[in-house]
């Protein structure tokens, strides 16, 4: 199935396009800020100064590889070790970018690897959405990463120099603020049975699904 | 403020890393050949992956996170998604404190 010619959306401008993906992205930029702060605060705790996270922040740009790698941080640190975990834990956008690459058809080549190089889990959801319901125009995807990744480097960094008045998110329940993005998410993406069918097989492992072999072709 | 260069390392170490999981799928297809069926697998990524994370994290939640994540799919059927998120967080913080 080739990637057919979507018509744009009506009227639709660069930066239009740029502010409806800032606001696409806006509540997961608002929930990751908590995150944001404990991930400064732990960093500063293990002896990283506030433009080292401001670096790892803005050159890692990937929240959950970032708080394991702070956690196994040591002094002097294992650059061989926190390189292979940052793998480990990002090896998923592999799979999403390449997914992604289908829709980049109006991306020039600079912008297709720069804005891979901005890809995180939100950014690429969004993205895939967009896709979905007509063409994913460069300037949203612009809109999606300038935010996110300009609200975790001014939240990472926050958290390093305000240090231990950071408290745990968990203890707030914003760490339910992921799991509801999501399930907002999956509404989004539903397309009847199909849907429910990969969701089954991947929350409740069951040998009778497991044998379906067609259960990822959903709505095709 | 300073930058200790076994740290500098080891954040370039993580961004190489990083920068070859993200830009690697550009290449990816230019390597295997999409069948549909590989097309149809992809098209069920998206809810595949959001499943496979969040699925772990409601299991240690618990009944009171299952009832706020039914809350939150209801919501999500007919509103945006920063309401969805508030009346998400809202209803965990308010069934977990509710339901022991």
């Amino acid at each position: 199935m080739a990637e057919p010619d979507k018509p744009a959306i009506a009227g639709s401008s660069g930066w239009a396009e740029f502010r409806a993906g800032a606001v696409a992205v806006l509540p997961a930029a608002i929930a990751v800020i908590p995150f944001a702060l404990l991930l400064g605060a732990l960093a500063a705790r293990k002896g990283l100064s506030p433009l080292e996270v401001g670096l790892m922040s803005g050159l890692v740009f990937a929240g959950s590889s970032q708080l394991v790698a702070v956690d196994i941080w040591q002094e002097p640190a294992p650059w061989l070790l926190l390189g292979l975990t940052a793998l480990t834990i990002n090896l998923r956008h592999l799979m999403m970018s390449a997914s992604l690459s289908r829709h980049l058809g109006g991306f020039g080549g600079f912008q297709r690897i720069f804005g891979m190089l901005c890809l995180a889990d939100e950014i690429w959801a969004l993205a895939e959405r967009r896709a979905a319901q007509g063409r994913l125009h460069p300037a949203y995807y612009a809109g999606l990463a300038f935010l996110l990744y300009a609200n975790w480097l001014i939240w990472t960094v926050a958290g390093a120099i305000v240090g231990p008045a950071v408290q745990d998110p968990a203890a707030w329940g914003f760490d339910f603020a992921f799991t509801a993005i999501f399930l907002g998410l999956i509404v989004a993406f539903w397309r009847g049975r199909g849907t429910a069918l990969v969701m089954a097989r991947l929350a409740v492992p069951s040998p009778r699904l497991a044998r379906r072999r067609c259960w990822a072709v959903p709505g095709t | 403020m300073s930058v200790d260069p076994a740290n500098l390392a080891a954040i370039l170490a993580m961004a190489v890393a990083t920068w070859f999981t993200r830009v690697g799928g550009l290449w990816l297809f230019r390597v295997v050949r999409l069948t549909p069926r590989s097309q149809a697998a992809l098209d069920a990524l998206p809810v595949a992956v959001l499943t496979a994370v969040i699925a772990p994290s409601l299991a240690r939640g618990g009944a009171a996170d299952l009832c706020a994540a039914i809350v939150t799919l209801l919501a999500a059927t007919r509103l945006p998604l920063l309401p969805v998120v508030v009346i998400g967080v809202v209803s965990a913080v308010l069934l977990r404190n509710l339901m022991p």
